[in-house]
């Protein structure tokens, strides 16, 4: 059981009473649009006032239908503090309400409401340190991407792994950004791992991350990496389960779930 | 913000129109029940459980689970509300009414104004005694009759159905009286101090 004071990264935040400033819905507006991969886009977003944030935060944003009619969702933030533009990647859930909408209707110059940073725990600056090990499946990899951009535009040379699970080639997101970093950076590792159909001379892995994997491609637990997980609730719940069946420490495992109903 | 900015085109796609009445500013009705937690879900095993009331130094209750599921026991039927913005309609839960906890070791009044829970894997959450008692607030063991699925909490986590969900905190072991209120996990972070969905209290300041 945890106690006040005890070695946790969770327990230490219990403090008292902070100044509290309202989150204020902003205006933002579309910039421009890149298509990812063909479910998936990135909205690079001008926000009047943006007062910065940190990697792996995120935004809720907020649509209003002709008829007054609202929705708000929240998506992570995919760029480092660093750009002046802020992007989230969306991809389109196929049942859902505001993904089809932002993938498929929204355009360069549109504007709708969004505010934030929210969140302050899933979050990794080069101020950290040791080893940063990344975790993501499908769409998971947005947050985790805002911290590998911004570990590179600081030209931080502390060992970075990024494990990416997608269901084909074709499902990648950020691909060749991620191919490009990799090649410019010795010590960045990107292993990738196709789960349902790969290509005719893949050479990478096959099929979901698993225990082998993990071990194999892994940081040991005794270099005490600060690991971030973000994928679909069953992703996350298997790879981190199997994190601590591997000896790593539950408390320095950060987890990001979305669930199937996240459109 | 001066003027909202329309979405051209954007429109409901739910299909049934709940009643507004059940469904909070800022959130939808799903069917699922997603899963949000900051780390691994604990995996405890039944016998190594048990569950305290504390007040400073002094425990004033302690059972393990057997003793805790021979506790009187209630059921209800609620809403619930995620702070990420989903609501799930009738949820049905089972477990001892914090009015229950207080009877069963002896107290009339609860010992102090606050309460923070914690849990296993670290986590806390503070909540005001107030929106406990009077049936408001229980530890549940059953999730639509069957035991809760460690995903989601079990083998008990506090119910507070009127607050945000992440009040209602998973994994809980053990309920500690404050006198003074302070901040617990996501509170620190920051999430609202006291998270009413109705008031859309998702945020500090809000």
């Amino acid at each position: 059981m945890a106690t006040p004071g005890k070695n946790s990264d969770m327990t230490a935040t219990e403090t008292a009473a902070q100044p509290v400033r309202r989150l204020e819905w902003q205006l933002a507006q579309v910039r421009e649009i890149v298509v990812e991969t063909y479910r998936a886009k990135s909205l690079m977003l001008q926000v009047t006032n943006w007062q910065g944030h940190l990697p792996g935060q995120h935004v809720d944003l907020r649509l209003t239908a002709e008829n007054g009619y609202q929705a708000q969702r929240s998506y992570s933030i995919g760029s480092p503090p660093e750009d002046d533009l802020l992007t989230v990647t969306v991809e389109r859930v196929d049942d859902g309400e505001v993904s089809p909408y932002l993938v498929d209707d929204l355009r360069a110059g549109d504007q709708f409401e969004l505010r934030g940073p929210i969140g302050r725990y899933f979050v990794w600056t080069v101020a950290k340190h040791g080893p940063l090990w990344l975790i993501a499946g499908g769409s998971g990899i947005a947050p985790l991407m805002a911290m590998l951009r911004h570990r590179a535009r600081r030209m931080v040379r502390a060992p970075a792994l990024l494990l990416y699970s997608s269901r084909s080639l074709e499902d990648v997101i950020y691909r060749e950004e991620l191919d490009m970093m990799a090649r410019g950076d010795p010590d960045l590792r990107v292993v990738n791992t196709l789960t349902r159909k790969q290509p005719e001379r893949w050479m990478g892995h096959r099929g979901r991350i698993n225990r082998a994997l993990l071990a194999e491609a892994g940081f040991p637990p005794k270099q005490n990496p600060k690991i971030y997980v973000c994928g679909p609730t069953p992703f996350v719940e298997d790879v981190s389960r199997l994190l601590v069946e591997l000896g790593h420490d539950p408390l320095k495992i950060k987890t990001e779930r979305f669930g199937p109903s996240g459109g | 913000m001066d003027e909202t900015p329309i979405s051209r085109g954007f429109k409901s796609r739910r299909q049934e129109q709940t009643p507004k009445n059940r469904v909070p500013p800022g959130q939808y009705v799903t069917a699922d029940f997603p899963v949000l937690s900051a780390g691994p879900t604990p995996q405890i095993k039944l016998e190594d459980w048990n569950f305290t009331l504390q007040l400073g130094a002094s425990l004033f209750g302690k059972w393990n689970w057997a003793e805790f599921e021979s506790l009187l026991q209630t059921t209800i039927k609620t809403d619930i509300h995620c702070v990420t913005k989903w609501s799930k309609l009738d949820t049905t839960w089972q477990g001892v009414t914090f009015d229950d906890l207080l009877k069963t070791v002896g107290l009339a009044e609860p010992p102090a104004a606050y309460v923070m829970a914690h849990c296993d894997g670290g986590y806390t959450t503070n909540i005001p005694v107030a929106d406990l008692i009077g049936g408001k607030g229980m530890i549940v063991t059953r999730y639509e009759s069957l035991p809760i699925p460690p995903a989601h909490g079990g083998p008990a986590r506090v119910l507070v159905p009127h607050l945000y969900f992440w009040k209602s905190a998973k994994w809980v072991r053990r309920l500690r009286f404050m006198e003074k209120d302070r901040r617990g996990f996501w509170e620190s972070l920051g999430y609202h101090n006291y998270g009413d969905p109705w008031k859309e209290q998702r945020y500090d300041g809000d």
